[in-house]
Formats: structure tokens, C-alpha cells, sequence
């Protein structure tokens, strides 16, 4: 029997193996990766939702950890999400900053009253210039930042218990233990 | 029934256009700005450049474009702009870099290893005993 009968299968299944893995395994490629993992926070200064004359911007996430939320009123994953944020802010003693992106005032604060407000402050980013700086390409997306700024983390999705748990705790813990 | 038939020449009527920015004064202002739009990934419709999709993300980042046009940006500073950002994924057409080498060279690769087995089995067809004698008149080419 000619081995060499066997090259084509053999090949074959190497090439199925390569391709399985990544099919199955491999990361969800949509999610674009962002370049800020490891580096400050884009420079963001946007007018407060709920008071337009005070400001949010990078003073708000310096001094501890926090998370940055990307949302809106015709953002259905945002709907979805809400709850596990309204758990986060009553429970786990992270603040969340509210990035309000392309959306109208009036209905994101009708939102926030009806459904509850996760929030230490919102910032209002109309045209969605801020979004831009920050690399956002939809909503939801959320953004883990240490106490000096430096992005740790970034989800593109809807947050979840199971997420929270699994992909943002791990990384808050070894903050923490590193004196951040 | 002839005379609607003839509506079908009002048909291109119905094209839109995706982008609906005033086009710019500057005719060459205007051809960097489509160059440089289909060079720049749409993120939401992923397999479009931002010059095709029609998706939010797409339009503002047009917009984008055309003010740092107007602002006097080089193309490379608006690459630049885009790409530390949203990464080297935004841009459309991948960097020649070590990481992208397999990306680049692959298709090309497989061509070549392809052509080099066709020639080797070709070679060894040929190489073959000759048996028939019908067959060595026709081998005679």
C-alpha cells in the first residue's frame, strides 16, 4: 500500500482541524479589539444629561475603580442589560459613568426615570464625537478603568451577571491586590 | 400594457445615494475623501467599507473624514486618527507586517505548492511505462 495514497487525507484532516478550531474556539472576530486595553482613557469633557451647565470627563474616573457605560434609549441590548448594571451599582461598590451616545436628551432622562438610573453621572454625547475618541461602534460597550485611568477592559455586548463574574471581577481582584 | 412596460426606463430614478455630503469644492478634496473611504472598514457592517454601508457608525465617520479634510489632515494623519482608535482592523486593506505575513502570502503560497504537484504528477504521467501501442503512437506529441 502506497503511503503516499494517504497525503491528500492526510492533509485534508489537518486542514479540518486548523479550520474547526476556528470555528469553534477561536474569539468572535465582530468584536473589533480595542486599542486602549493598557492605555489612558480617551480625553472626554461632555455636558452632564442631567445638569447641562456641570460637566463629565476624566476627573470623574480618576482616584478608583470604575466602569464606563455606553448607552441609549433605542439601544435594545442596553434595555437588557440594565438590570445587571442596577445590580453592579447597588452591589459591588463600583461606580458606573453613563455615556449617553447619539441619543436625544429629553428621552434619555424619560428613561432613566422610568426604568432607574445605574449612573453617578451621564454624560451627554449628542453627535457621538466622544463615542469616536473612545473607539465605540454600537451599544452596548463597556469600559473597565483602574483608579488612574488607564483602561483595563472593554465589552462589546450586553453585561451580564455571568460576564461581570467571569471577565470583569478577575480583573478588578488582581487591581485591587496591586494596591490600585 | 406596452406603454407601463416603457416605466422601466424611470427605474434608475430609484437609485440612492449612500452618502448624501455635499461634495466638496476642492475636486481633489473629493477624491481623497472617496480614496480614503474605501480604505476604512465600516464596523458595524463589517464586510463594507464605510464609502458603502449606510449603518450610523459609517456616516459619522465620514463625517469624520471630511472635517479632518477641510482641516487641512494628511491622509496618513487621518489613518493614524482611525486606526488608534479602532485598531488596525478599521482599515480595510491589512498592514504588510510580520503578524499579517501569513495573511498576505498565503493565497499566493497555495497557488505555487498547487502548481508545483500538478507539474510533479503531470511529470510522472508522462514518465510512464508505455504498454499499448495505440498509446505510444498517441505519446508521440
Amino acid at each position: 500500500m502506497n503511503l503516499r495514497l494517504f497525503l491528500p487525507v492526510v492533509l485534508f484532516l489537518g486542514l479540518a482541524v486548523f479550520l474547526g478550531i476556528g470555528l469553534t474556539k477561536a474569539k468572535d472576530v465582530r468584536k473589533v479589539d480595542s486599542p486602549f486595553i493598557g492605555k489612558p482613557a480617551p480625553v472626554f469633557d461632555l455636558p452632564d444629561l442631567n445638569e447641562p451647565s456641570a460637566s463629565v470627563s476624566n476627573a470623574n474616573l480618576k482616584g478608583q475603580i470604575s466602569l464606563v457605560n455606553v448607552w441609549a434609549t433605542w439601544c435594545v441590548g442596553c434595555r437588557q442589560e440594565h438590570e445587571a448594571l442596577m445590580d453592579i451599582a447597588a452591589n459591588s461598590g463600583i461606580p458606573i459613568i453613563g455615556l449617553n451616545w447619539k441619543d436625544s436628551r429629553a428621552a434619555a432622562q424619560a428613561w432613566l426615570k422610568r426604568f432607574g438610573d445605574p449612573y453617578v453621572a451621564t454624560g451627554f454625547d449628542e453627535d457621538g464625537r466622544a463615542g469616536i475618541d473612545w473607539g465605540v461602534y454600537g451599544a452596548p460597550e463597556t469600559f473597565l478603568i483602574d483608579a488612574d485611568g488607564i483602561v483595563r477592559h472593554k465589552l462589546i455586548g450586553i453585561m451580564t451577571d455571568e460576564v461581570w463574574q467571569e471577565e470583569f471581577m478577575p480583573i478588578i481582584q488582581s487591581l485591587k491586590e496591586n494596591g490600585s | 400594457m406596452k406603454k407601463i412596460i416603457w416605466l422601466i426606463w424611470l427605474l434608475p430614478l430609484v437609485a440612492f445615494a449612500i452618502d448624501d455630503n455635499a461634495l466638496f469644492d476642492d475636486p481633489v478634496l473629493q477624491a481623497r475623501y472617496e480614496a480614503i473611504n474605501e480604505e476604512l472598514r465600516c464596523l458595524q457592517c463589517q464586510n463594507q467599507t464605510i464609502a458603502d454601508s449606510n449603518a450610523t457608525i459609517a456616516k459619522d465617520l465620514r463625517l469624520q473624514v471630511r472635517e479632518m479634510l477641510l482641516a487641512g489632515k494628511s491622509d496618513e494623519e487621518i489613518m493614524e486618527f482611525m486606526t488608534s482608535r479602532y485598531g488596525d482592523f478599521v482599515t480595510y486593506r491589512p498592514p504588510f507586517v510580520p503578524r499579517t505575513y501569513v495573511l498576505w502570502l498565503a493565497p499566493a503560497a497555495m497557488l505555487l505548492l498547487g502548481g508545483f504537484v500538478m507539474v510533479s504528477v503531470v511529470r510522472k504521467r508522462s514518465a510512464l511505462p508505455i504498454d499499448d501501442p495505440d498509446e505510444e503512437a498517441e505519446s508521440a506529441v
